[in-house]
């Protein structure tokens, strides 16, 4: 399997409640072991899911957001977060977590990894994927 | 066209499950090919055997069972999604040490990297779900 396809991962649900925002983050960690071109995608209530500060504690679930943290360890370094479904929630990026990358061709550099993008350039770069998988 | 799918919930709960084996159905007839189908989330229950419906309503689990047989379709259930549902195969039986199984003909557990190399294998991922 050497062709490389981008894939895109959406995620639109809020990270409890239901299983996919979890689920997906399972595949994401999967799918990294196969070195294609990837993305995430983070729309609606799936912009809750990089809120920094969740405390789970309460709903009895596992706290699974540090996990968001380790992405750019699996080479996953493009996050895109839909301004509109920031602006309709009242957030803003400081209220994410700070993810960052280290790019390689830069001595390491650290870089970060969540961009906010409107719902126009986020719906032109789903044209250009190969695979768009939605939780 | 060489095509997977992936059904991402559980029958007689929600139409996606229907619609899934559907499309599978059709595209099969029309002559496409289809390398693998992939049950993720609650789709994990499509593929246990004890499912029992009133007679007077389909069987979506044998449904699949019974294409799986007739056109040699590769099945596939997410091992993690699977185990935490209680659907069980001979081998997940054994390593978890259950006093059964549940999986219907023609289904397989698996991992999640048989749904990147179905994306990465087939012409189109096609994704049923909410």
């Amino acid at each position: 399997m050497s062709d490389v396809k981008k894939f895109l991962y959406v995620n639109r649900r809020a990270p409890y409640g239901t299983i996919y925002a979890w689920e997906s983050l399972e595949v994401i960690l999967i799918g990294a072991a196969f070195d294609q071109d990837v993305t995430l995608a983070f729309v609606d209530d799936g912009v809750f899911q990089l809120v920094k500060g969740h405390d789970t504690a309460g709903i009895e679930m596992k706290n699974f957001s540090p996990t968001y943290a380790a992405l750019g360890d699996y080479d996953i370094n493009k996050i895109y977060v839909e301004k509109e479904s920031l602006e309709a929630r009242g957030l803003t990026i400081d209220d994410l977590q700070h993810l960052v990358w280290e790019d390689e061709d830069e001595d390491w550099a650290e870089k970060d990894s969540i961009k906010v993008v409107s719902s126009a350039e986020l719906a032109e770069m789903m044209g250009q994927q190969d695979v768009v998988l939605s939780f | 066209m060489k095509l997977s799918i992936q059904v991402n919930e559980g029958p007689y709960q929600h139409q996606a499950s229907d619609s899934a084996f559907m499309f599978t159905k059709t595209a099969i007839e029309a002559g496409h090919e289809i390398f693998r189908v992939f049950f993720y989330h609650d789709g994990v229950n499509n593929g246990t055997r004890y499912t029992t419906p009133p007679q007077d309503d389909r069987h979506v689990v044998n449904r699949w069972s019974e294409l799986a047989e007739a056109h040699d379709l590769d099945l596939v259930i997410c091992v993690a999604a699977a185990q935490r549902r209680g659907l069980v195969d001979e081998g997940e039986q054994e390593r978890n040490g259950k006093d059964g199984n549940n999986i219907a003909p023609g289904f397989r557990i698996s991992g999640l990297g048989q749904l990147i190399e179905a994306g990465i294998q087939s012409e189109r991922l096609v994704v049923f779900g909410d």
